[in-house]
């Protein structure tokens, strides 16, 4: 099993590098489409194999052992992170088929769709610190990329914006990444960990800790560093503003974050207050920015900001009960955990569906404006079904899976005594509602305006692409407690490992 | 660089054209050595991509990059980068299908110690050398290419073409 874990970056990396070969002619971007949506299902499979084992794997390229050589490394958080990356890149790649076709050049968009896949996988997977850096730089700079995809003066000044402040982020990570290095001489996350764990707070680490934060908190778009965010995701095709917001803010921010916290360097109060109160103030800042929003894309933007402060929240106080000075209540940390990584697969599905849809509005009625748009509920019935179910799951009504995952964060926020986050967690989910109520009055019912009379329902690629999302979305709700046993419990207990016993998880062993 | 050297032609003038034809060899030769020998002397395949991009940037300077674009464009060095990039996975994927990725099928790390100053002791770094020295290589020099796409604006009227 451990044999397949190179592939994950391996085929999109290869299906990237062939699809400028392929040409630029007709039949040579089909194929590009043709060889990234079998990339996309390979992929898919691959994350599912990984499932068949629960044990952690380890896989040292070119049969280099540790402390030189570079590892792959796969627990229970990394399956849980595969997973939800391959389900929506696929949804993702489906759509695009029919959706690319107004734009030019799609073998180079193809190319750029795999690299950044390639770089969130090796991300996810990878077991060395600075392994990590090169591969959220690749997936970075791909994304960069495909937001300017459109070439037309706000996707340029967008891209351009995240351009500056991700290369910023990078960085700082690349700084804090040179600390740990300097401290520990080691790069394997493992060995640092294991380094790190018997020797106590120091200001160095303080330093690096400050860096990770910074660094990652640009890369997720928490809020005081959210500001490329609301430009970045909506200019870029719809295809990869779902991708980018579904799940590339969360494998290059929240996941290497909480890796980082957890495993490595072991949750400090002084971090987990931070990554609480940055976590909380996304929340309810990013929520208050998008109620007021006409945009559907940029609205949901906003939302991407506030949703993504729920799962740093939990992840924060739940190191904020692990940390030196929290009780150190392993099933309260887990439970945190849970409701937060529920959160964080929940939202890849539903704010990816939204995204999804909002693009085949978009291109069916030409507009993305709520205000311009109306009664599409009878012109777009699919799209509307769809659109409904990702604003229905993200605003937290049961029975859909935003829901449980709201329930769970602020249920383990009362019982970790912080009444007043549950309360405000609560109030963030009712302005949700009331923001989503909007766009389903105004896209969905009313009146269809007289210039939208002749629209028509979108391709069946693109309601194919939607409906695996919403089905996500519907069996996530009623499914939550096998969820919970084969896939949410195992990562989150992966992150409870402390660094020690992430070091002996993953411990140099191997060779030929 | 004047747009319009005296002989009329692009690029520019006569002394560093000249210069530039007997000096491009030597650095592309360089290069090619830099990145040959790059796993048992300093640089490796990005530095000697580097020189080898030099060369040609040196070449669209002094030349003009409408008879440079006869033998090089943007299209060409886009093809030969993702060719060489393939070639370096392909190395990697070589060594998959021989147990591990990335594995040195052609000389295991537990055949004995490498050879200092040999070429051919490292086994597939040599190849790995090669593919990430072209990609380097052409990736500049597409980058290159595509920044010089661009052109001061001339104010209406003002021109004189």
């Amino acid at each position: 099993m451990t044999n397949i874990l190179p592939l994950v970056v391996a085929l999109p990396l290869g299906a990237g590098f062939l699809s400028p070969l392929l040409g630029k002619s007709r039949r040579g971007e089909s194929m590009a489409a043709l060889l990234a949506l079998g990339i996309g299902f390979a992929n898919l499979a691959i994350s599912v194999a990984l499932f068949t084992t629960t044990e952690p794997l380890v896989y040292w390229i070119g049969f280099w052992n540790a402390p030189v050589g570079i590892s792959m490394a796969v627990d229970g958080l990394t399956r849980l992170l595969l997973l939800t990356t391959s389900l929506v890149a696929l949804a993702a790649l489906v759509f695009s088929i029919a959706y690319m076709r107004r734009f030019t050049a799609t073998g180079l968009y193809y190319s750029l769709l795999m690299l950044m896949v390639a770089g969130m996988n090796g991300v996810i997977v990878t077991g060395d610190l600075f392994n990590l850096y090169v591969f959220l730089e690749v997936a970075s700079i791909s994304s960069y990329g495909l937001v300017a995809f459109g070439t037309e003066h706000e996707e340029l000044e967008a891209s351009f914006k995240y351009l500056i402040l991700g290369s910023i982020g990078s960085l700082f990570i690349l700084l804090g990444i040179g600390i740990l290095y300097n401290l520990t001489g080691q790069l394997n996350m493992a060995l640092v960990a294991d380094s790190l764990a018997g020797r106590g707070a120091n200001r160095a680490m303080t330093l690096a800790a400050a860096f990770f934060l910074m660094g990652f908190g640009l890369k997720a778009a928490l809020v005081p560093f959210h500001a490329w965010l609301p430009d970045a995701h909506p200019s870029a095709p719809a295809p990869i503003s779902a991708m980018l917001s579904g799940v590339l803010i969360k494998a290059s921010g929240v996941y290497a974050l909480a890796r980082i916290v957890f495993n490595v360097m072991g949750p400090s109060a002084a971090h987990a207050d931070v990554l609480t109160a940055l976590g909380a103030l996304s929340m309810v800042v990013g929520v208050f920015l998008a109620v007021g929003q006409w945009d559907f894309k940029r609205l949901l933007g906003y939302h991407s900001i506030s949703q993504m402060g729920y799962i740093v929240l939990a992840i924060g106080v739940a190191a904020q009960v692990m940390s030196p000075r929290g009780s150190g209540d392993e099933a309260l940390a887990g439970l945190l955990l849970f409701g937060g990584l529920f959160h964080l697969f929940n939202h890849a599905a539903f704010k990816s569906l939204l995204f999804l849809s909002s693009g085949s509005l978009e291109q069916q009625a030409g507009t993305r404006m709520l205000k311009e748009l109306g009664g599409m509920r009878r012109r777009m019935p699919v799209t509307a079904f769809c659109c409904r179910i990702g604003a229905l799951s993200i605003a937290g009504v049961p029975p859909f899976n935003g829901f449980f995952s709201k329930l769970v964060i602020v249920v383990a926020l009362a019982l970790a005594g912080k009444w007043l986050l549950a309360a405000l967690a609560v109030f963030v989910a009712m302005m949700t509602l009331v923001s989503f109520l909007k766009v389903q009055r105004t896209v969905l019912e009313g009146e269809t305006p007289e210039r939208l009379a002749g629209v028509r329902e979108a391709p069946y690629p693109m309601q194919s692409g939607m409906l695996i999302l919403a089905t996500v979305c519907l069996l996530g709700g009623p499914l939550v407690v096998w969820l919970r046993g084969w896939l949410l419990d195992p990562a989150a207990a992966s992150l409870l490992t402390r660094a020690a016993g992430y070091a002996a998880l993953f411990s140099p062993r191997g060779g030929p | 660089m004047t747009p319009h050297s005296p002989r009329g032609g692009s690029g520019m003038t006569i002394i560093v054209k000249s210069t530039t034809r007997i000096v491009t060899a030597f650095i592309m030769l360089f290069g090619t050595t830099i990145v040959l020998y790059g796993h048992v002397t300093p640089g490796g395949g990005f530095a000697g991509g580097v020189i080898i991009a030099a060369a040609f940037a040196l070449i669209v300077l002094a030349f003009g990059k409408t008879l440079a674009g006869r033998f090089v464009t943007g299209t060409t060095a886009s093809v030969w980068d993702s060719a060489a990039a393939t070639a370096f996975l392909f190395v990697g994927v070589l060594g998959y299908l021989g147990g591990c990725f990335f594995w040195n099928f052609l000389r295991p790390p537990q055949s004995g110690r490498f050879t200092l100053f040999k070429l051919y002791s490292a086994g597939s770094i040599l190849l790995s050398n090669t593919a990430i020295g072209m990609k380097v290589g052409m990736g500049l020099l597409g980058v290159f290419l595509a920044l010089s796409v661009f052109r001061p604006r001339r104010e209406e009227g003002e021109g004189h073409e």
